[in-house]
C-alpha cells in the first residue's frame, strides 16, 4: 500500500466557509480502507465539522495510535500536522502536544483495540488529566488489520465472521468514561452524519477531554448477521437521546433559545449546545442519570446515542496546572532561565 | 611496552593531589583529615539529618569529604548506613576501609563490629550491654549511653529517637574534633524556620559531646583540622544538579513516573520551577509537569511535547527504560527530540533499587527494536550532571533524536564535593533546524526528511506554524518526504541517513577526558561516577610503579579519539559496574578492537566503586598476563 494523494480539483461553485475555504481544503489523502468502511464516514463527518467550524487546518494536530482507525488521521486535513504514535499510546503523545502548545486543536483518532485493550490505561489517564482534546473512538468490535479477532468492545453473543460467539463481557467506553469523570461523553454512529457532525463540533470546542464513541462497522470482518456492531444491527438498536445543535459564538445566540422542551448548555467560550426534544427524564448534565440511562437501555439490547453527558466548566489539564496562557514551546528563553546571578545565589545554599 | 603518546585533551583536574604515601600520617601517629567512618542506623529514625549535619560540618571546615548513603528499599525499620570519607588530598571516592563505625542498630552490630579496620574504633550505645561475643581485641570500643541520656533529657518517644542521632553526632564531634561552632551554625541554619527544634538539637549535641570528652581522650588519632580546600566548592547531589540543568536549559515540559533513584530529580525540578518559573502576581506557571500513569506514558508525553517544539524530559531508571523502549524507537525513527535521564540502579528486573550500578549501558545504546542507536552522555559527578543536562537538550534538538543522560544512584542521590556551578549568561539554546513560517511561505515544497547539507539532519517544522509545514509523522515506513512507503529504496534512503546523522552526533558529544602518564604500560578506561575512584586508583598505581594512561568516556556514539586511545595501547583495562562488561562489549562492537586487548575489571555488588577495587583488579590482571 502506498499513500495516494487526491487530485486537487476545485469546482468553482463549491461552498466556502468564513475562511474562504471549501470542504476540499479539509480533506486528506485518499483512504486505503475497505470500500464501505465506517471509518471513512467518520472522516467525512470530521471534514464537515472542521469546515463548518471554519477551523484553520494548520492549527489542528491530528494524532492516532495504530490500527485501521488510526490510519484515518491521514485522510482529513492534509494541511495539519499528523502523528501516528505507537499502538495504544496516542493519549500520552496528545498530552505532551497539549502541554507544549495549548493553542493547537487536538483531534485524536483511535479504535476499540487501540483504546480499550492495549491503550486502556492511557485513555483512562487522559480522561483523568482532562486533557483538552477531541477523542474519537471508531468502534467496530474487531481487530481489522490482523483479520477479525474479537476486540474488548465485542458484545457477549456477538458472532465472528467464522461463526464463533464472543463470551467475554465488553468494555463500554461510554460507561468507562462516565465512571472516570470524563467531562464530555457521547456515542454516535458512523452512518448518522446528521447526528455525528454537531457532536464533533461541540467536542472540538469543549474545554477538556471530549470522548465520542462512534459505532463504525467493519464491512470486511464484522458486518454479518449475528454481529452486534454491523450497520443493520446498529441502525435497528439505536436510541438517540436527542438531536444536538452546536451554535458557535459567532452566530447569534438568540437562535439557540427556541421554545419547546429543548435544553441549552452554554460552553466556556460562549458557544452553545442545544439538545432538541430531550426525553423528560433525561438530563445530559447529570452524570449518574446518564450512566443509569445507558445501562438500562443496554439491558434491553438498545444502543443509546447522542451527546450523553457534558460538563464544560470543569478545569482542564492546564487549568489544574495553572499553566501560563501562552504556549510553553514558544516562551522566550529569557523568561525561562534564572540566569547566572540566581545560580550564584542558589549555590550558597550548598556551601 | 611502549605506548605512543597522544595529545593531552584535558589538563589534570585541579583538585586531587596525590599524596606520597596515600594516607598522610602526622608526626604523633595521628591521621589528620584522612579517614573514613560509617554510621549504622535503622531507617526512618531520623539519622539522615544527623549524618548530613556531620558531612556538612566537615565540609564547612574546609576539608574535602563525601557522603555515601547505603540505604534499603524501605521506609521504616530496616538497616541503613551512612559512610563519610574525609581526605585532605581530595580523593572522595567510596572506601571500604572504615577507621570508625558507629553502631546504632542492634540488628547489624555483628556486621558493623566486623567492618572496623584492625586498630580502629567502634562507637556504640552503651545504654545496654554489648554482646560479649562481638568483642574484638584489635578494636577500641567507645560506649556512650546515648539512649539513656536522651530518655532523661527528652520527653516523648519520637523526640528521644530523633535526638539520639544528634547525640551521636555530638560524640563524634568530640572524638573527631569537628568544630562545634560550625556544627552549631549548621543546626541554626537548618532549623531557622523551626526555632523550637534548635534548643533540643543543641541539648542532644552536647549530651554526646560532653560525655565523650569526659570519658575518653578526645580527639582520637583520626581527627580533623580546618583546611582551606573546599573554597569554591559545594556539596551537591546529581539529581538536584540535573534538575537545575533542565531549568537552565529552558525545559518546560517534564513527564515522569516515580522511581528510585530518579524521583529526586523531578522533585528538585518541581522545587526549582516553583522558585524560578511561577509568576509572583498571577501564580501562572511557565512549565507543565505530568506525573504519568507509567513510564510508557511519560515517554509519550515527552515525545509529544518535543514534537510540538517544547524542551521536554523524563527522569527514570532501568525498569523505566525497558518500558519506554518502544517509544524510544519511535522518536529515533520519526526524529523527535527528547531527553531521558537514566539514574541507574542495580538490575536486572527490580534488582536492588537503592543500590548503584552501570547496568543499562547496552540497553540504552541500542534501545528499542530494529536498527537503532542513541546519543548518550555519561556525567561523572553532579557538576557534570548540570552541564550535561543542558548539553543534552541542545544535542536532542540539534539532532532531533532521543538523548540519554546516564547517571547512577551514587551520583544522583549522594552529596558530592564539586566546583560551585556557574552559568554563562551568553548561553542560548541550540534549537536545531526548525523552519519558520516565513521560510515555509517561500518554499515550493517542504520535505520533512530531506537532508540538504549532508550532515544527516533534516529541518523540521512545528505544528501550528504554517500549512505548508504540515507533514505526517509516522513510525511506519516513510520516505524523505514523510510519505508512507513500503518501497525498499525509499525506506533505505531514510534509515541510511540516520546512520550519517548519528555519525555527525558522535563528533558533537563531549570528547573523552584523557590523562596520559609518562611511561604508561597500558591504558585504563571507565565512564560515569567511577571517575572519582579511577583518578585515585590511577594515581596510587603510579605511585606503586604501575603507570596507566586513563581515558574517561563522556559520550556515545564513540568519537574517533576513543578508538584511537584503544588502538594505541596494546592492553587497556576496562573498568565498569556491571556483571557482563557492557562497556567493554560496546567498545568492541563500535571500534572493532579485539577483546583480547580489553581486560575487564568489574564491580557490580551495588556499592560505589572504590580505588582499592580497581587497584586489586589491575594487579590481578597484570599477574595473570605475566604468568
Amino acid at each position: 500500500m502506498t499513500s495516494i494523494a487526491k487530485p486537487p480539483v476545485r469546482h468553482p461553485g463549491l461552498e466556502r466557509n468564513e475562511l474562504g475555504l471549501t470542504r476540499r481544503d479539509y480533506e486528506g489523502a485518499m483512504s486505503t480502507l475497505c470500500a464501505g468502511c465506517g471509518h471513512d464516514s467518520v472522516t467525512a463527518a470530521l471534514v464537515q465539522a472542521c469546515f463548518e467550524l471554519s477551523v484553520e487546518p494548520h492549527r489542528v494536530a491530528k494524532l492516532s495510535g495504530i490500527g485501521c482507525s488510526s490510519k484515518t488521521t491521514a485522510y482529513f486535513l492534509r494541511q495539519a500536522h499528523g502523528f501516528n504514535a505507537v499502538h495504544g499510546r496516542m493519549p500520552a503523545v496528545a498530552t505532551g502536544v497539549n502541554a507544549a502548545n495549548r493553542q493547537l486543536q487536538i483531534v485524536g483518532i483511535s479504535g476499540d483495540g487501540d483504546s480499550l485493550s492495549i491503550g486502556l490505561g492511557q485513555l483512562s489517564h487522559a480522561i483523568r488529566r482532562n486533557v483538552s482534546m477531541l477523542y474519537v473512538l471508531e468502534n467496530n468490535g474487531v481487530y481489522g488489520l490482523t483479520k477479525g479477532q474479537f476486540s474488548a468492545s465485542a458484545d457477549v453473543g456477538s458472532k465472528a465472521k467464522r461463526g464463533e460467539s464472543n463470551r467475554q463481557k465488553p468494555i463500554d467506553p461510554v460507561l468507562l468514561a462516565l465512571t472516570l469523570g470524563a467531562t464530555f461523553v457521547a456515542r454516535s454512529f458512523s452512518g448518522d452524519k446528521a447526528q455525528l457532525v454537531p457532536i464533533l463540533k461541540a467536542g472540538m470546542k469543549h474545554r477538556g477531554f471530549a470522548l465520542i464513541d462512534v459505532i463504525s462497522p467493519c464491512v470486511t470482518f464484522n458486518d454479518h448477521e449475528g454481529s452486534t456492531k454491523s450497520y443493520l444491527s446498529t441502525r435497528e438498536r439505536m436510541q438517540e437521546i436527542a438531536p444536538v445543535d452546536f451554535i458557535p459564538l459567532t452566530h447569534e445566540i438568540r437562535a439557540a433559545y427556541q421554545p419547546g422542551d429543548a435544553l441549552t448548555v452554554p460552553m466556556h467560550d460562549g458557544s452553545v449546545v442545544r439538545f432538541r426534544k430531550l426525553a423528560e427524564d433525561y438530563d445530559p448534565t447529570d452524570r449518574d442519570r446518564a450512566y443509569v440511562h445507558v445501562k438500562e437501555h443496554q439491558g434491553r439490547g438498545e444502543v443509546v446515542t447522542g451527546l450523553l453527558y457534558i460538563e464544560d466548566d470543569a478545569e482542564d489539564m492546564h487549568a489544574l496546572n495553572r499553566t501560563i496562557a501562552s504556549p510553553l514551546y514558544d516562551l522566550p528563553y529569557e523568561t525561562l532561565c534564572p540566569g547566572g546571578a540566581a545560580l550564584e545565589e542558589l549555590m550558597k545554599e550548598f556551601e | 611496552m611502549r605506548v605512543a603518546r597522544i595529545d593531552r585533551l584535558f589538563p589534570e583536574s585541579p583538585s586531587p593531589h596525590p599524596s606520597t604515601n596515600g594516607r598522610g600520617h602526622a608526626d604523633d601517629g595521628a591521621r589528620v583529615n584522612d579517614f573514613a567512618f560509617k554510621v549504622g542506623t535503622v531507617n526512618g529514625t531520623g539519622s539522615a539529618s544527623a549524618n548530613s549535619l556531620l558531612l556538612q560540618s566537615i565540609f564547612r571546615m574546609g576539608i574535602p569529604a563525601s557522603g555515601k548513603n547505603v540505604f534499603p528499599s524501605n521506609i521504616q525499620g530496616l538497616p541503613t548506613w551512612y559512610e563519610i570519607r574525609v581526605n585532605r588530598d581530595g580523593y572522595t571516592a567510596r572506601t571500604p576501609d572504615f577507621d570508625l563505625v558507629v553502631a546504632m542498630n542492634p540488628a547489624t552490630y555483628a556486621r558493623d563490629v566486623a567492618e572496623v579496620r584492625s586498630g580502629g574504633w567502634l562507637l556504640y550505645d552503651s545504654s545496654w550491654p554489648l554482646d560479649a561475643a562481638l568483642h574484638r581485641d584489635d578494636v577500641i570500643f567507645i560506649g556512650v549511653p546515648l539512649g539513656t541520656m536522651c530518655i532523661e533529657a527528652f520527653a516523648g518517644s519520637r523526640e528521644r529517637t530523633l535526638m539520639k542521632n544528634i547525640a551521636y553526632a555530638g560524640a563524634l564531634a568530640a572524638l573527631l574534633d569537628i568544630d562545634m561552632q560550625v556544627i552549631g551554625d549548621s543546626i541554626r541554619a537548618e532549623f531557622a524556620k523551626k526555632p523550637k527544634l534548635i534548643d533540643s538539637n543543641f541539648t542532644a549535641l552536647h549530651l554526646g559531646y560532653d560525655y565523650a570528652r569526659e570519658h575518653y581522650a578526645c580527639p582520637l588519632p583520626i581527627r580533623l583540622e580546618p583546611m582551606d580546600a573546599t573554597r569554591g566548592h559545594v556539596l551537591l547531589d546529581g539529581n538536584t544538579a540535573a534538575a537545575l540543568g533542565c531549568v537552565y536549559a529552558g525545559a518546560t515540559v517534564g513527564a515522569w513516573y516515580p522511581i528510585t533513584p530518579a524521583t529526586s530529580l523531578m522533585d528538585a525540578f518541581i522545587r526549582f520551577c516553583g522558585r524560578y518559573r511561577v509568576d509572583p502576581e498571577t501564580g501562572e506557571r511557565r512549565y507543565c509537569i505530568v506525573q504519568a500513569e507509567d513510564e510508557l506514558a511519560a515517554a509519550g508525553v515527552v515525545i509529544g511535547a518535543g514534537w510540538a517544539g517544547a524542551r521536554s524530559f523524563t527522569p527514570t531508571a532501568g525498569p523505566g527504560i525497558s518500558l519506554m523502549s518502544e517509544f524510544i524507537g519511535l522518536a529515533y525513527y520519526t526524529e523527535i527530540p527528547a531527553v531521558f535521564f537514566d539514574v541507574q540502579r542495580t538490575g536486572p528486573s527490580t534488582g536492588m533499587p537503592t543500590r548503584t550500578q552501570q547496568g543499562d549501558l547496552m540497553s540504552i545504546a541500542y534501545a528499542s527494536h530494529g536498527d537503532t542507536k542513541h546519543i548518550a552522555l555519561f556525567p561523572s559527578d553532579p557538576a557534570e550532571c548540570f552541564h550535561f543536562a543542558v548539553e543534552a537538550f541542545d544535542l536532542a534538538e540539534r539532532f532531533q533524536t532521543p538523548v540519554f543522560v546516564v547517571s547512577d544512584l551514587d551520583i544522583g542521590m549522594n552529596d558530592w564535593m564539586v566546583p560551585r556551578l556557574e552559568w554563562d549568561d551568553s548561553y542560548r539554546p541550540n534549537r536545531g533546524e526548525v523552519v519558520t513560517a516565513e521560510q515555509l511561505e517561500a518554499m515550493q515544497r517542504f520535505s520533512r526528511y530531506l537532508d540538504v547539507d549532508g550532515d544527516g539532519v533534516a529541518a523540521r517544522s512545528l505544528p501550528g506554524v504554517h500549512a505548508k509545514g504540515a507533514y505526517f509523522t509516522r513510525g511506519s515506513g516513510h520516505d524523505k518526504h514523510a510519505v508512507y512507503t513500503e518501497d525498499a529504496d525509499a525506506y533505505t534512503e531514510v534509515v541510511d541517513r540516520l546512520v550519517r546523522k548519528l555519525e555527525t552526533a558522535a563528533r558533537a558529544v563531549p570528547a573523552p577526558e584523557i590523562r596520559l602518564r609518562d611511561g604508561a604500560e597500558a591504558g585504563i578506561v571507565a565512564l560515569g561516577g567511577t571517575h572519582a575512584a579511577m583518578v585515585e586508583a590511577v594515581d596510587r598505581l603510579a605511585a606503586e610503579g604501575v603507570a596507566l594512561d586513563y581515558m574517561r568516556i563522556r559520550g556515545f556514539p564513540f568519537d574517533a579519539p576513543v578508538a584511537e586511545f584503544l588502538r594505541r595501547h596494546e592492553r587497556t583495562f576496562v573498568v565498569e559496574q556491571n556483571r557482563d562488561g557492557q562497556l567493554r562489549s560496546l567498545l568492541m562492537l563500535e571500534t572493532g578492537i579485539g577483546g583480547d586487548r580489553l581486560l575487564s575489571i568489574r564491580d557490580y555488588g551495588g556499592t560505589p566503586l572504590s580505588a582499592r577495587r580497581v587497584m586489586d583488579g589491575v594487579h590481578a590482571q597484570l599477574a595473570e598476563v605475566a604468568a
